[in-house]
């Protein structure tokens, strides 16, 4: 019994001194539930826990290969603030721990499904030390502004077409109307000379100008 | 009152009453008419109002005494807007010319001052554009969600922001980086900016389409150009006053500080805003009434006018500070819950411990119970205040603060499009008045030939106009855009308008303006109106002249730059301008303003030889 407990105590003393705060393989994490969720947050509890141990340990499988266990993820100093600190060890050898790039590597792979277990995202739950790979917004091609100035550019070409083309109309109306208006007056002053040959010539300038100038 | 220079020759050069009678009856001669009464009120309401309203007077308001400000506005307004308001209506609608064409009239000595107007009319125009070129630019790139002024370009590795970007904001390196790509100063060319280019010649192709046919064609847009800034006004003001904090903008703006009223530059600037925001001295007030029927109420049309754009102005002033009210407490709110979260993190609380109601007694117990971590924690200081009065006047309101309040509103995008289609009706309908002032003086000064058409002598001056506005298409572009506003649309306008009065009163002549008056409407101008054209307004003119030119000439010139290495980054760093900024400041500011004695002198001096000839 005494062996047991001794036994029991050195296993504990030796995951307290795998894991601890500033711990050279390990990670500080952070979660902030209230200012993510509001109203919908859930209490962070020990099963609470017990899914982000088994979502790292998933995250090492998928980048590993290797058999890792919820027991392979050691967490300690936890804080009302809900942080703490975690380490992972090796599944073949449970004393031994995982270097840190390659815990940083595997966070990083699954960083999306871990985020989406905790209904977080990257800048509610911090991996201290693992900057969030940014999305680079893409640019489409072509640029949006482009094709609304091509279609502006084309409104406007329309446009100076549409001015050019009824000033170029107008020039012929008005020109077709004063050789008509000419060809009236001449007409009438013919026909008023021949009956009026006894009155003296027909004067053009009282004849009807008004044709010409209704414009 | 006697007091008129000798005029010889004046009933020769204008058309006597008689003549203005049958052409009124007769409807003869090629001059263009206005449709309707509706057409001409909106097109000089248009011309009136422009983004000066919207970026230049509620920042004056709030800052110099907020609701007190009114009081030196209003006053200035009815002493020294409304008569050369009236003067200038009055002048073309009885002499029924352009600029040029109405002084060349009174005067041919008097010519100068036409000259100037126009080549006011003409360096403000590029500039003016070319803010309209950036609206476009925005414009267009606001049919997209999310905006592009939201987020920062990733750097090199993908591992952070690119740093000029993450020490200022999204919204100013959209500005300064993106948009424009501004070199660190004037003398610096940098190269062109091909995009702006393409906003210029779209922003110069619009103008032109629309001026083509000169008011037949403007009067038509003025349908839309003048009115839909009121709804879009309408808009937002409805859905600014809804959002949270618009009222602490409102509060800050009317709060009415009455030792304001005591400072001397308070009333300078009422006065040069009051100047500005009529368009007087452009010339295109002239031209506009000149196209009115003889016997039209002007008098009436003045007062329209300046009601009109007085309220327009306290509208706008109410839409902005609303949104700006909106914009500091998001940032407010924002920086009280960064802190929160860094003290949060830093003694490891629970996250519903501190919240934005406890915050205060929060600090000061963790500041006295840890007062040296507290201190290497570097917690921002939030204050409404700062946040209300940042950046608020000019390109910085509309480019920068509105841009970044637009991001928080939901559906940002249609909002987006909204504020632009907005600013850019302003200025296009600003913009006619503007070519009208240039075209039309150019004409009557025979620099094209007399058969070309209308069409052509508008399409050639926007051509030209848009060639020149290479310069401000260069990525120093903005350093030229802000010394152009400073002095090309400054001392120019003020003497401008100081030459008219003279030139009304003194050598016209009072007593046949008046006369004119009593055919024209029906009864002589009342008392305030002969006091004001005589004396009052005249001096006020003169004494912000004299202001404004001592205090140019007391400061070192200097102008702000965007500069990325600058150590208050990302502050603007003040620098002063290369020497040869002079020559240009010169060409600016002192050829319009010289242009009325120095071309009296060489028609005097042409006179003189011509006559010792014979």
């Amino acid at each position: 019994m005494e062996d047991v407990v001794f036994l029991l105590l050195c296993v504990s003393s030796a995951a307290a001194q795998l894991c601890a705060p500033d711990a050279s393989n390990g990670y500080k994490v952070r979660l902030s539930i209230l200012a993510a969720l509001g109203d919908e947050a859930y209490l962070w509890n020990d099963s609470e826990m017990f899914l982000f141990r088994a979502a790292l340990a998933f995250a090492m499988r998928t980048a590993d290969g290797q058999n890792y266990d919820v027991s392979n993820v050691l967490v300690c100093d936890e804080t009302p603030r809900v942080s703490f600190w975690f380490v992972v060890t090796s599944p073949l050898n449970p004393t031994q721990l995982v270097e840190r790039r390659q815990v940083e590597e595997a966070v990083r792979k699954s960083r999306n499904r871990i985020n989406s277990a905790f209904l977080l995202t990257d800048k509610t739950l911090e991996f201290l030390g693992i900057p969030p790979t940014l999305a680079a917004p893409a640019p489409p091609s072509p640029p949006p502004w482009l094709i609304v100035f091509g279609v502006v550019m084309g409104a406007a070409g329309a446009g100076i077409v549409l001015v050019l083309v009824t000033s170029v109309m107008q020039k012929r109306r008005k020109k077709k109307e004063e050789q008509t208006g000419i060809d009236e007056v001449e007409e009438e002053s013919r026909a008023e000379e021949n009956g009026t040959a006894s009155d003296g010539v027909y004067n053009l300038s009282f004849s009807d100008n008004d044709r010409l100038t209704q414009m | 009152m006697k007091l008129v220079l000798p005029n010889p020759g004046l009933d020769d050069r204008i058309p006597s009453y008689d003549d203005l009678e049958r052409m009124d009856k007769e409807e003869a001669g090629d001059r263009p008419k206005w449709d309707n009464k509706a057409q001409y009120i909106l097109t000089c309401v248009g011309f009136c109002v422009g983004i000066g309203n919207v970026w230049r007077f509620p920042y004056l308001c709030q800052s110099h005494g907020g609701g007190a400000f009114l009081i030196p506005y209003l006053i200035l307004l009815v002493l020294e807007g409304m008569p050369l308001l009236l003067l200038e209506f009055g002048i073309g609608q009885r002499l029924r010319k352009g600029s040029v064409g109405v002084w060349r009239s009174i005067n041919p000595y008097l010519t100068g001052i036409g000259i100037a107007s126009m080549l006011v009319s003409l360096l403000i125009g590029l500039y003016y554009n070319t803010l309209i070129a950036w609206i476009i630019w925005y414009l267009f790139n606001s049919f997209q969600s999310p905006l592009p002024w939201t987020q920062c370009p990733l750097n090199i590795n993908g591992t952070g922001f690119v740093p000029e970007c993450q020490q200022s904001s999204t919204v100013d390196y959209y500005f300064y980086r993106v948009t424009l790509n501004s070199t660190t100063s004037i003398a610096d060319s940098g190269g062109i900016n091909w995009p702006i280019v393409l906003c210029l010649l779209t922003a110069w192709t619009i103008v032109a389409i629309c001026c083509i046919r000169g008011i037949s064609t403007a009067g038509k847009a003025v349908y839309v150009t003048a009115i839909l800034p009121y709804i879009v006004l309408g808009i937002f003001l409805i859905r600014g006053l809804t959002l949270k904090g618009a009222m602490s903008g409102l509060k800050f703006l009317f709060t009415p500080d009455v030792n304001e009223l005591i400072k001397p530059t308070t009333w300078l600037d009422a006065g040069a805003q009051v100047f500005y925001a009529f368009g007087l001295g452009w010339g295109g007030l002239i031209s506009f009434s000149s196209y009115n029927p003889v016997h039209n109420n002007c008098v009436q049309d003045a007062m329209i006018l300046s009601v009109v754009t007085s309220l327009t102005s306290v509208y706008a002033a109410a839409v902005t500070y609303s949104i700006i009210g909106f914009r500091a407490t998001e940032k407010y709110d924002t920086c009280i819950s960064d802190n929160i979260m860094t003290f949060l993190n830093t003694f490891e609380l629970p996250e519903d411990n501190i919240t934005t109601s406890n915050y205060e007694e929060a600090f000061n117990s963790l500041n006295s119970s840890y007062p040296d971590i507290v201190l290497r924690l570097d917690i921002k200081t939030c204050d409404m205040q700062t946040l209300l009065s940042e950046g608020v006047e000019g390109t910085g309101l509309a480019f920068i603060v509105f841009t970044e309040a637009i991001t928080q509103m939901p559906g940002s995008p249609a909002w987006s499009v909204l504020f632009f289609v907005m600013l850019f009706s302003l200025g296009l309908s600003t913009l006619f008045g503007n070519i009208e002032g240039v075209v039309v003086p150019l004409k009557d000064l025979n620099v094209f030939p007399k058969n070309w058409p209308h069409e052509v002598l508008t399409g050639l001056t926007c051509a030209i106009a848009f060639i020149i506005c290479f310069l401000f298409a260069q990525n120093s572009g903005l350093y030229w855009v802000t010394l152009f506003d400073n002095f090309a649309g400054s001392v120019p306008l003020l003497t401008i308008g100081l030459f008219e009065m003279i030139a009304v009163v003194y050598i016209y002549g009072i007593d046949r303006f008046n006369e004119d008056f009593e055919f024209m409407v029906g009864y002589k101008p009342s008392i305030f109106w002969q006091i004001s054209w005589r004396f009052t307004s005249p001096l006020i003119v003169l004494v912000i002249l004299v202001f404004y030119l001592v205090t140019q000439v007391q400061e070192a010139l200097t102008y702000s730059v965007w500069d990325p290495n600058f150590e208050k980054f990302p502050s603007l760093a003040s620098v002063p301008y290369p020497s040869w900024i002079y020559v240009i400041i010169f060409l600016l500011a002192g050829v319009p303003s010289l242009a009325v004695p120095a071309y009296a002198l060489c028609r005097f001096v042409f006179v003189c030889c011509t006559k010792k000839k014979e």
